[in-house]
């Protein structure tokens, strides 16, 4: 199957020769999965640049695609994406990879757990989580084709199958009371895979900014939820809060924490480091869940902090 | 398109005035007074009829620091109401102490934190190169200690190694950089493949002269000396 990566590049491709108002801005990174073209623009190891570069295309009515890895895209210039785009009120479209952990071989430099958080500071965002190549393709068609500030985040974790639906949809329908479990992007997978004999309501998320509150609000039907998201543990909480502001309910936010991990490894290890395999999943859910303070609570080595052997 | 009021340079003082209410206000305490004078005065094609004209030329003043002259300078050109200088800085004033595009007609860039200007500038030119747009010049004015910021260098090495001919910097030196520029800050330019010159930045035909285009190919920078 082809990457979420591989398929960017074929669609950016495909624009800059059918939209002529669409350009791409590229950092080195990408550089050489695209042909030369009079609107790609690599500006060279030069990510202040690169951002800067892609507002003054977006002054002139351009729709820039800029992209690179997450980290020298969101965190490296992150004051640009303040100020050359949002605070002087043009748009671009951000394509990331790398999300989380994908490069955990390459350590703490190229991870960027923290980047929905910070482009969740920044106002008026669209922030997308794809799970799927299929989905990448959608939003990055559907952000060419529009003017606002669009984050896509890709990664190399890919569910099994795209999801049509852009806001939160309902995969699976628990009893009533059931807790309704909500996977981010590529959590997709292992949430189904821990949640497969377990009475629960299971959605899915694909578009995190702005967050779907009334799909929130009307998939819940008793008070506890799992929200499960593959970058910054809570990066939605408050979103969820706000949702349901009006109704007692209990929330369990997981995703990856805000530690400096100093592993190196796999991005599946890192992902059960992080407790977002299945079995991570099920056993902090089991946890909410249970009628009172879990054994497992507290006593469990915690694998973040555990010394490595040697 | 050369813009033309009532207003001529003899009135920026006034004009200044009712900005900071400072009667005793010193024109040498505007660094930038006499380059923004030239370049709306006899080097720009802007019309303060149509500032989003796209055939005009573009002028991005990253150094959005002390934009009083600035203001002063769009107030005579017909940019914004002599009457809207009085209002400078308060909460319901288009003119706060950093200029917003969004607020004031004829501002390209919303300015303030230094160094964004020059890189936003180099994707003005290339878009208008992609497009194919002939008329317009760039033109982005920076302080001499702005130039501090690295996001500046970025930018320097991009439109000399592309060739923005499009392009003009000009540096308003006021030696205000706390380690300077051995040599002068121009050679950073030259290095890196751009045309530059040093004028007196109070002489105004000297500065009309540093502007002229310097040649198809090459970025230019005008180095313009000011009193700090």
């Amino acid at each position: 199957m082809t990457t979420m990566r591989s398929r960017f590049y074929d669609v950016a491709a495909e624009l800059l020769d059918r939209d002529p108002r669409v350009a791409v801005v590229l950092a080195e990174i990408g550089a050489g999965e695209l042909r030369p073209h009079p609107r790609l623009f690599n500006v060279g190891i030069r990510e202040q640049l690169m951002v800067g570069v892609a507002a003054g295309l977006a002054f002139e009515g351009l729709r820039p695609l800029v992209h690179s890895y997450a980290p020298f895209l969101v965190e490296r210039p992150f004051e640009q994406l303040k100020l050359d785009l949002v605070h002087q009120g043009v748009g671009a479209v951000l394509v990331s990879t790398g999300a989380s952990y994908d490069g955990a071989r390459s350590g703490r430099t190229h991870q960027a757990p923290a980047d929905v958080a910070l482009l969740g500071a920044l106002p008026g965002w669209t922030i997308h989580v794809p799970g799927h190549p299929d989905e990448v393709e959608r939003f990055v068609r559907r952000a060419a084709s529009s003017t606002g500030n669009v984050y896509v985040r890709m990664s190399e974790e890919v569910n099994a199958g795209p999801v049509e639906e852009d806001g939160l949809a309902l995969l699976r329908r628990g009893a009533d009371g059931a807790p309704l479990v909500v996977a981010v992007g590529p959590t997709l997978e292992p949430v189904l895979e821990a949640t497969g004999d377990l009475d629960a309501s299971v959605a899915y998320l694909s578009t995190v900014r702005p967050f779907d509150a009334a799909g929130l609000h009307a998939a819940l039907r008793g008070t506890d939820v799992v929200l499960v998201e593959p970058y910054l543990a809570g990066t939605s909480a408050a979103d969820v809060a706000a949702a349901l502001v009006d109704r007692p309910h209990r929330l369990l936010a997981l995703g990856v924490a805000n530690t400096e991990l100093r592993r190196y490894g796999t991005g599946p290890e890192h992902r059960a480091l992080h407790g977002l395999d299945a079995a991570g999943i099920r056993a902090s859910i089991s946890a909410f869940l249970a009628p009172r303070p879990h054994p497992g609570w507290g006593n469990a080595p915690d694998p973040l902090t555990a010394t490595i052997a040697g | 398109m050369k813009t033309s009021t009532s207003l001529g340079y003899d009135d920026l003082p006034r004009l200044l005035t009712l900005l900071t209410g400072d009667e005793k206000h010193d024109r040498s305490s505007y660094s930038t007074l006499d380059v923004l004078w030239v370049l709306y005065d006899r080097v720009l094609r802007v019309d303060p009829d149509a500032p989003d004209d796209p055939e005009r030329d573009r002028c991005l003043l990253s150094k959005g620091h002390g934009p009083a002259a600035y203001y002063a300078v769009l107030a005579a050109k017909g940019f914004i109401p002599v009457e809207s200088l009085a209002g400078f800085g308060s909460g319901d004033s288009r003119l706060g102490y950093h200029p917003d595009r969004m607020l004031v007609p004829g501002v390209e860039i919303s300015s303030g934190s230094l160094g964004h200007g020059l890189p936003i500038a180099v994707g003005v030119t290339l878009a208008l190169d992609a497009l194919g747009s002939d008329g317009p010049r760039v033109v982005c004015l920076v302080g001499d200690a702005e130039l501090e910021e690295g996001s500046n260098f970025e930018a320097v090495q991009l439109a000399g190694r592309l060739g923005l001919g499009r392009l003009t910097v000009v540096v308003v030196d006021n030696a205000s950089s706390t380690y300077g520029w051995p040599g002068g800050v121009e050679r950073r330019f030259d290095v890196e493949g751009w045309s530059s010159v040093r004028v007196d930045g109070r002489d105004h035909d000297a500065l009309e002269a540093a502007f002229a285009p310097a040649g198809a190919g090459r970025p230019h920078a005008v180095v313009a000396e000011a009193a700090r």
